[in-house]
C-alpha cells in the first residue's frame, strides 16, 4: 500500500537522476518523458486506490505516527498529485520542442523532475516538518530553472524570487518550532488533536498566523504576492507552466490543509481574515494585470486574483465554498499551465510577448486562436467551460452565507478578468502583427512545433471535458470538501485506528 | 477587408450551405410541432447535466419558446443562405459561417432551456459568439473595440443575473423554471426585489435599454447579416425573453409595473428620436431595433391580456420586418457600395425585387393595415389603453410610433423613390440568395396581416405563456370595429408624414440637441480610462520592482500578523525567569547581541560576515551548553565554511550603496525590531507551557532497541526521519548543480548589485 504513496515521488527522483546522467545528448528528454509518463500512471494508480479504499496511509521506515513520518493521501492529496503529474507530463512534452541543447545541458531536465518531486511530496506528506522539507525541494529547484538561461532579467527575478520565498520557509519553519514546542508533535493528524488539547488557545491562533503569512507567501495572496509577477515572466515558458500551474498551488494547498486539519479553533479570527485577504487577492491581482501589456505578465497577475478565489472557498469554510476551492484548484492549473504554453507558441510565431510588438495571430494561425480562447475564456468564468463551474461554486457559496461584498467581488473580478484576457486576444490575435508579418504557424520548425502543440490541445481538451461534464469533478469536490471539513478518517488512518492491517 | 476576398471564389460551399440547410431542417422541424403547441400542449426533455448541483439540461417548447424557435430557426436560415452569397469568396467565411451557426444553436438553446443554470449557460454562449461575430473584421480598431463594449456591457449584466438565478434557485428551492413559474408571482417574497434587481440588470443590458443601451449602435461594426440576425431579430430580444419568460414569477407587483414602464419608455423614445438623426441607413435602423426594445420592455411592464398580446404580437412581426430592412440595406449597401441616406436615391428602377421587400417590411413597421405591424400596433394600444399609468404609457407609444412611421419613410422611400445622389458604383440588383430572405420576411408581414388567425395560431399560445394562464385569444383583428387604437393608429400616421416631410430639418436640430446630452459612449471610453488609471497607479505602488520594497511589507505583515493574534486573543502573562540565568549563560546572550550590533553597524562586508559569525558561534554555545555538542559542532563548521565562502566572494563585490541603504534605516530597524520582539514574546509564550515529551520518550526508548543506533540524533536523521534527510540531501545536490550550472552558462552574473532592481518593471 505505502508503495503506491512513495511511487509518485520516487519515479520523478530516479529520473532526475538518469536524466542529469545523459544530458549531454538527446536521451535526456526521452527519459524525462518517460519518468513523466511513469509519475502519470503511479499517480493514476494512487488514485483509483484512494477512490476505491478511501484515505490512505504509509509509515515511512516503518516506524507508527506520529513518531515517523507518514505519507497519506486523501481525495485532495490524490487529485493534486494526478494533476501534478499530468502537468508535468504536459510540460515534459513541450519542453521537447522549446528548451535548447544549451539548457539540457546545464541540467533542465532533472531540476525539473526534482521540482515535481517536491511539488508531489508536498501534497502528500502528513508531516509538518517533511512538508517544510519538500518546500525547500520545490524551492532550490526551482530557482535552478528560474536562472538556468543566465540572463539579466532572470537573475534579477531569481533573486527576489528566492529572498521572498526564503522568508517564507523561515516564517514557515519558526512556525513549526513553535508548534512542535506547544504540542511535541510534528504528525499533521496528530497535531489536529494535539492543537485541540492546547490549554492556552490564543498562542494557537497567534502560531497559526504565522503560518497564515508563511504560506501566504507560497500561494502568493495580497500583500505578499511581490516574488510572483517579479519572476514569471522571465524564465522558459515550459518552467513558466509549470510555475504557473503548480508552485502557488502547493501554499493554496498548505492553507487548505492546515486551517481544516490543524487551525480550525479560532476559525472566526483566522478565516475572517483569510476572507478578506483573499478579496484584495482577487482584486488587486486583477487590476495588476489590467494595468500589463505583456502576455506573461497579465497571465502572472491573473494567478493571484485567481488565488483569491481559492483560498475564499478556504475562508468561507462551508461545504459548498470548500468543494468550490477545491474545483477551482483543479480547473486553474490545467487552464493556467496552458495559457502559458500558449504564449510560448504566439512567442515563437511572433517574435516577442510585449502585446505591442506582436499581432496577426488570429488571421494567420486560426487553430491556435481557438485553443487560446478555451482556456483564456474558463478563466474569465465563461460557460459551458470548466472556469465557470468553478465560479458558481464560490458565487453560489457567496450567496448562501448572505455575504454580498464578496459576492460582488467575485463577479467583478470575473468580468474584469474577461477584461484582460480579451485584451490579449485583441492585440495578439485580432490585431494585425505591427510588422506586417504573418505569423503563421509554419514559422516554427515542425520538431519544434509538435511537441509544442500537443500538451495545449490535450489541456484544452481537459478543460472543455471538464466544462461539459463536470458532474464527476463536482461529486469529487465534494467528497474532497467533505473529508477536509470532518478529517475523522484522515486522522484515524494516519494515526493507525482505521486500515492499518499489515 | 478587400484583400481577404477571393471575387472568384464560388459561394456555393459547403460552409455556405450546410448551416442554412440543417437551420432550414430544424424550421421545419419545430414548425411540425406547432398544431401541438397551439393546442395547448408543451414538450419537455431533461437530461441530469449536474445532479449534485441541481442543474439539468432540460428543454420545455411551450408557445413562448416554439414562437422563438421558430424565429431564430427560419430567420437564421434565411441569414446564413444571404450571408453565404454576401461574404462569397472571404477567406474567414468558414470562421464567419461556424460563429454564426454557433450563435443560432446557443440561441435556441436559451429560448428553450427550462433550467435557469441552462438558460444562464447559453446565455454567455450568445454573449460570446456575438464578441466573434461583431469582431469579425479584427483588422479595423473599431470592430474590436465595439466587439469588446459589447462583450464587457452584456457580460456584466450577465454576471448580475447570475447572481439573481443563483438567489432565485436557492431561495425557491428549484432552478426548473416552468416550477418556479406554477407557483405564481414571487412579489410576496422577502427576497423579490434583490432577485428582480439582479435579473432586470441581466435583461436590460442585453436588451440595450437606457443607459446601457450604447453598445447596440456600436455593434453594427458587424456584417449585415449578423446585424439583421443578432443584433436585431433574435439575441437583444434574449433580454425580451427572460422578462417574458419570468413574467409568471416576477410580474405582479408596483416595482415591475413601473422598473419596465419607466425603462423601457425612455429607451423607445430615445431611440426613436435618435434614428431620425442618423445618416448611415444601418444605424438608423439599429436605432430602430432599440425603439422596438423598449416598447416590448414596456409592454411587458403591464399584465393585461391586450398588453402581453400586443407584446408578443410587436416582437413576431418586429423580428419579420427588422430582419427584411436590415437585408435590404445590405443589399444596397452591396450593390452601391454606401448607406449614406442622402445619397441614396431612386433604386427602385434598377433594384425592384429589392424596393418590393423594402416596401412590404417598411409598410408593415409603419402599421399600416393590412398588415401584421397594423394590427400588432393596435393591440398595443389597446395594451397600453388599459394600462394602469395609460397616459404615460399611451403619449410613449403615440411618440415612438409616429417616429417609427417617419423612419419608416426613410430607410424604404427614399433610397428607391427619393431622388438620387452620387454613387460610388453602378448599382445592380442582387443574386437570388441575397433577395430570397428579405422577401419572404416581407411578405410574411403581410400575409399574417391578412391573414391574422394564422399569426394567432404562433402568438397566442406565446401569450398564455407568458400569462401564465390561457388568455381569451381573439385579440388580433384586422379590424376591431372603431375605437381609440384606431384613432391613435391616424394620429400616428398623421403625425408620421409631418416629421418624414421635416426629417432633414429635424435632423439638424437633433443632432445639435445631442451634442449637448450625455455622451454615453464617449463615457465609457473614460470609464474604462479611469479603470486603467486606477489599474496602473495601484501596481506602481504594489509592484515597485524593489526587493528591499517587498521584503520590507512582507516582514511587515508578519509582525501585524503575530501582534493582532496577540492582541486579538488572551494569550496569558508572559513570565520573565531571568533570576535563573548563570554568568555563562549571559555571557552567551551578550556575545550574540553584540555580534548582531556589529553586524549592523559596519560599513565594511567582510567586518558583517565575520560579525554575523560570532552570532553564529554564540548559538553554538548554547547547543552546547543545552548539552547537545553533536548539533554544536555542525553548526560551527557550518558558520565558518559560511564566514569563509562569504569573505571570499566578497571582495569581488561591490562596495555597498550606503546612501541607498541609510535612506531607509530608521524604518527598517524599527520593523526588524518589532519582528524579533514580537517572535520572542510568542517563542517565551511557547516555551512557558510544560514540554510534550512524547516523541522525545519514544526516540530515547527505541533508538538502541529497535533502529540500533546509540546516538539518537543520527538515529532520527537516518531512520525515523529519512525521508528528511532524502530530501535535503536532494537539496544539497540540486543547489550544487543549479551552482555549477549558473557558473557554467551564466555570462556576467553579478555586474553592479544596483541595475538588477529595476529589471523587472522594463
Amino acid at each position: 500500500m505505502s508503495w503506491l504513496l512513495v511511487f509518485p515521488i520516487a519515479i520523478p527522483f530516479a529520473t532526475a537522476v538518469l536524466a542529469y546522467l545523459w544530458r549531454n545528448g538527446a536521451e535526456g528528454k526521452w527519459i524525462s518523458l518517460a519518468g513523466s509518463i511513469g509519475s502519470l500512471i503511479a499517480s493514476g494508480l494512487l488514485m483509483s486506490a484512494v477512490l476505491r479504499e478511501g484515505v490512505i496511509a504509509g509509515q515511512m521506515s516503518n516506524w507508527d505516527a506520529p513518531f515517523g513520518i507518514t505519507l497519506v493521501a486523501d481525495y485532495l492529496s490524490a487529485v493534486m498529485v494526478v494533476i501534478t503529474a499530468i502537468t508535468g507530463l504536459a510540460t515534459a512534452i513541450y519542453a521537447m520542442g522549446e528548451i535548447e541543447a544549451r539548457l539540457e545541458r546545464l541540467g533542465y531536465h532533472a531540476l525539473f523532475q526534482v521540482l515535481i518531486a517536491g511539488v508531489t511530496g508536498a501534497f502528500l506528506t502528513g508531516d509538518l516538518f517533511n512538508l517544510y522539507v519538500w518546500f525547500e525541494v520545490m524551492l532550490i529547484a526551482s530557482f535552478g530553472l528560474l536562472v538556468l538561461g543566465g540572463s539579466k532579467a532572470q537573475l534579477d527575478a531569481g533573486i527576489k524570487y528566492v529572498a521572498l520565498n526564503l522568508i517564507s520557509t523561515l516564517v514557515f519553519l519558526s512556525g513549526i518550532g513553535l508548534l512542535y514546542g506547544l504540542t511535541g508533535t510534528l504528525n499533521m493528524a496528530d497535531l489536529r488533536g494535539a492543537v485541540a488539547a492546547v490549554e492556552n488557545q490564543g498562542l494557537v491562533t497567534v502560531i497559526a498566523m504565522m503560518f497564515m503569512v508563511g504560506f501566504g507567501v507560497k500561494a502568493a495572496v495580497f500583500p505578499l504576492f511581490f516574488w510572483l509577477p517579479a519572476s514569471y515572466h522571465t524564465p522558459s515558458f515550459a518552467v513558466s507552466a509549470v510555475f504557473a500551474g503548480l508552485l502557488t498551488k502547493v501554499g493554496v494547498y498548505a492553507l487548505m490543509r492546515m486551517f481544516t486539519l490543524v487551525f480550525v479553533g479560532d476559525v472566526g479570527f483566522t478565516h475572517e481574515i483569510l476572507i478578506w485577504v483573499s478579496v484584495l487577492t482577487m482584486v488587486t491581482g486583477v487590476l495588476g494585470a489590467a494595468a500589463q501589456t505583456d502576455f506573461r505578465k497579465i497571465l502572472s497577475f491573473h494567478i493571484i486574483s485567481q488565488i483569491g478565489y481559492m483560498t475564499l472557498g478556504l475562508a468561507l469554510f462551508t461545504p459548498l465554498a470548500l468543494m468550490g476551492g477545491v474545483f477551482y484548484l483543479v480547473h486553474h492549473i490545467i487552464v493556467k499551465a496552458n495559457l502559458f504554453l500558449v504564449a510560448g507558441v504566439a512567442q515563437k510565431l511572433t517574435g516577442d510577448t510585449d502585446l505591442n510588438r506582436i499581432g496577426g495571430l488570429y488571421k494567420s494561425s486560426p487553430w491556435l486562436a481557438a485553443l487560446f480562447i478555451v482556456p483564456a475564456f474558463s478563466l474569465a468564468g465563461f460557460p459551458p467551460l470548466s472556469g465557470f463551474w468553478a465560479k458558481y461554486l464560490i458565487v453560489m457559496a457567496s450567496i448562501e452565507l448572505q455575504a454580498w461584498v464578496i459576492t460582488f467581488f467575485a463577479l467583478l473580478v470575473g468580468l474584469l478578468t474577461i477584461f484582460s484576457m480579451t485584451k490579449i486576444w485583441g492585440m495578439a490575435f485580432w490585431k494585425p502583427h505591427p510588422d506586417g508579418i504573418e505569423p503563421v504557424p509554419e514559422r516554427i520548425p515542425a520538431a519544434v512545433r509538435i511537441p509544442m502543440m500537443i500538451p495545449i490541445v490535450g489541456l484544452a481538451a481537459m478543460t472543455v471535458g471538464i466544462g461539459l461534464f463536470p458532474e464527476p469533478f463536482v461529486q469529487f469536490a465534494e467528497v474532497s470538501a467533505a473529508q477536509l471539513l470532518s478529517p475523522t478518517d484522515y486522522v484515524d488512518t494516519v494515526l493507525g485506528v482505521r486500515g492499518m492491517a499489515p | 477587408m478587400a484583400e481577404d476576398t477571393d471575387p472568384n471564389a464560388p459561394w456555393i460551399t459547403f460552409a455556405g450551405i450546410a448551416p442554412a440547410a440543417i437551420t432550414a431542417a430544424l424550421f421545419v422541424w419545430f414548425l411540425g410541432h406547432a398544431p401541438t403547441i397551439a393546442a395547448g400542449g408543451s414538450i419537455r426533455w431533461a437530461w441530469d447535466w449536474i445532479p449534485s448541483l441541481q442543474v439539468t439540461l432540460s428543454f420545455w417548447l411551450d408557445g413562448l419558446s416554439l414562437m422563438f424557435a421558430l424565429l431564430i430557426t427560419g430567420i437564421g436560415a434565411l441569414v446564413m443562405l444571404y450571408a453565404a452569397r454576401y461574404l462569397a469568396g472571404h477567406k474567414q467565411f468558414a470562421r464567419f459561417a461556424l460563429y454564426l451557426f454557433l450563435f443560432m444553436l446557443s440561441m435556441l438553446g436559451l429560448v428553450l432551456a427550462d433550467n435557469l443554470i441552462a438558460l444562464f449557460v447559453f446565455w454567455e454562449l450568445t454573449t460570446f459568439t456575438s464578441y466573434l461575430l461583431i469582431g469579425f473584421s479584427h483588422a479595423d480598431p473599431k470592430s474590436r473595440r465595439n466587439a469588446l463594449q459589447a462583450l464587457l456591457l452584456t457580460a456584466a449584466g450577465g454576471l448580475a443575473l447570475l447572481a439573481g438565478f443563483i438567489l432565485l434557485g436557492l431561495t425557491q428551492g428549484t432552478f426548473e423554471i416552468s416550477v418556479l413559474n406554477a407557483g405564481g408571482s414571487l412579489a410576496g417574497s422577502a427576497w423579490y426585489l434583490p432577485i428582480l434587481i439582479l435579473v432586470l440588470l441581466g435583461a436590460f443590458t442585453k436588451s440595450a435599454q437606457v443607459p446601457f443601451h450604447f453598445w447596440l449602435p456600436n455593434a453594427m461594426a458587424a456584417p449585415t447579416p449578423v446585424s439583421a440576425y443578432l443584433h436585431s431579430a433574435t439575441m437583444v430580444k434574449a433580454g425580451i425573453y427572460l422578462l417574458a419568460r419570468m413574467h409568471p414569477s416576477l410580474s405582479g407587483s408596483e416595482v415591475w409595473l413601473w422598473t419596465l414602464t419607466l425603462f423601457g419608455g425612455v429607451t423607445t423614445v430615445f431611440a426613436s428620436i435618435m434614428a431620425l438623426r442618423q445618416i448611415d441607413l444601418k444605424q438608423t435602423l439599429a436605432y430602430t431595433t432599440l425603439m422596438a426594445l423598449g416598447t416590448l420592455t414596456m409592454l411587458l411592464g403591464g399584465s393585461s391580456g391586450y398588453a402581453i398580446t400586443g407584446a408578443m404580437a410587436f416582437l413576431f412581426v418586429h423580428s419579420l420586418y427588422k430582419a427584411a430592412l436590415f437585408l435590404t440595406i445590405g443589399l444596397v449597401d452591396h450593390a452601391t457600395g454606401t448607406r449614406d441616406a442622402d445619397v441614396l436615391g431612386g433604386l427602385a428602377r434598377v433594384m425592384p425585387i429589392t424596393a418590393l421587400a423594402a416596401a412590404l417590411a417598411a409598410l408593415s413597421m409603419a402599421g399600416i393595415p393590412p398588415f401584421l405591424g397594423f394590427i400588432a400596433k393596435e393591440v398595443a394600444y389597446s395594451g397600453a389603453t388599459g394600462s394602469p399609468l395609460w397616459p404615460l404609457v399611451i403619449l410613449l407609444a403615440l411618440a415612438a410610433n409616429a417616429l417609427m412611421v417617419a423612419v419608416a419613410a426613410i430607410v424604404a422611400w427614399r433610397p428607391f423613390f427619393g431622388p438620387q445622389g452620387r454613387l460610388p458604383r453602378v448599382p445592380h440588383e442582387g443574386p437570388w440568395a441575397m433577395l430570397l430572405g428579405p422577401v419572404i420576411l416581407a411578405v410574411l408581414g403581410l400575409a399574417f396581416g391578412l391573414l391574422p388567425g394564422l399569426a394567432a395560431l404562433i402568438i397566442e399560445p406565446a401569450v398564455n405563456a407568458v400569462m401564465g394562464t390561457p388568455d381569451t385569444g381573439g385579440r388580433l383583428k384586422l379590424w376591431a370595429g372603431f375605437n381609440l387604437p384606431l384613432l391613435l393608429s391616424v394620429v400616428t400616421l398623421a403625425l408620421g408624414a409631418v416629421l418624414y416631410l421635416r426629417h432633414q430639418t429635424l435632423r439638424e436640430r437633433i443632432a445639435r440637441l445631442e451634442a449637448r446630452g450625455p455622451d454615453f459612449d464617449a463615457g465609457w471610453d473614460r470609464l474604462l480610462e479611469h479603470f486603467m488609471a486606477v489599474a496602473k497607479g495601484q501596481t506602481r505602488i504594489i509592484q515597485t520592482g524593489r526587493l528591499r520594497d517587498y521584503m520590507f511589507v512582507t516582514f511587515g505583515v508578519l509582525l501585524a500578523a503575530i501582534v493582532s493574534g496577540l492582541l486579538a486573543r488572551n494569550v496569558g502573562g508572559l513570565e520573565l525567569a531571568l533570576a535563573g540565568l548563570s554568568v555563562r549563560e549571559w555571557g552567551v546572550a551578550g556575545l550574540i547581541v553584540a555580534g548582531t550590533v556589529a553586524t549592523l553597524l559596519t560599513s565594511s562586508r567582510v567586518t558583517a560576515i565575520v560579525a554575523l559569525g560570532v552570532v553564529g558561534i554564540g548559538v553554538a554555545l548554547i547547543f552546547i551548553i543545552y548539552s547537545a555538542p553533536d548539533v554544536a559542532i555542525t553548526q560551527l563548521l557550518v558558520e565558518l565554511l559560511i564566514v569563509v565562502l562569504f569573505a571570499v566572494a566578497a571582495l569581488k563585490l561591490p562596495m555597498l550603496d550606503r546612501e541607498g541603504v541609510q535612506r531607509h534605516r530608521p524604518l527598517d530597524a524599527v520593523l526588524a525590531v518589532g519582528v524579533g520582539a514580537a517572535t520572542t514574546v510568542v517563542l517565551m509564550l511557547v516555551t512557558q507551557a510544560p514540554f510534550d515529551r512524547r516523541l522525545t520518550e519514544f526516540f530515547e526508548a527505541s533508538s538502541y532497541p529497535d533502529a540500533h543506533g546509540r546516538n539518537i540524533v543520527n538515529v532520527i536523521l537516518v531512520d525515523f526521519r529519512t525521508l528528511d534527510t532524502f530530501g535535503e540531501i536532494a537539496v544539497v545536490v540540486v543547489a550544487a548543480l543549479g551552482a555549477y550550472a549558473l557558473l557554467k552558462g551564466g555570462r556576467s552574473l553579478v555586474r553592479r548589485s544596483g541595475d538588477a532592481a529595476e529589471e523587472e518593471n522594463k
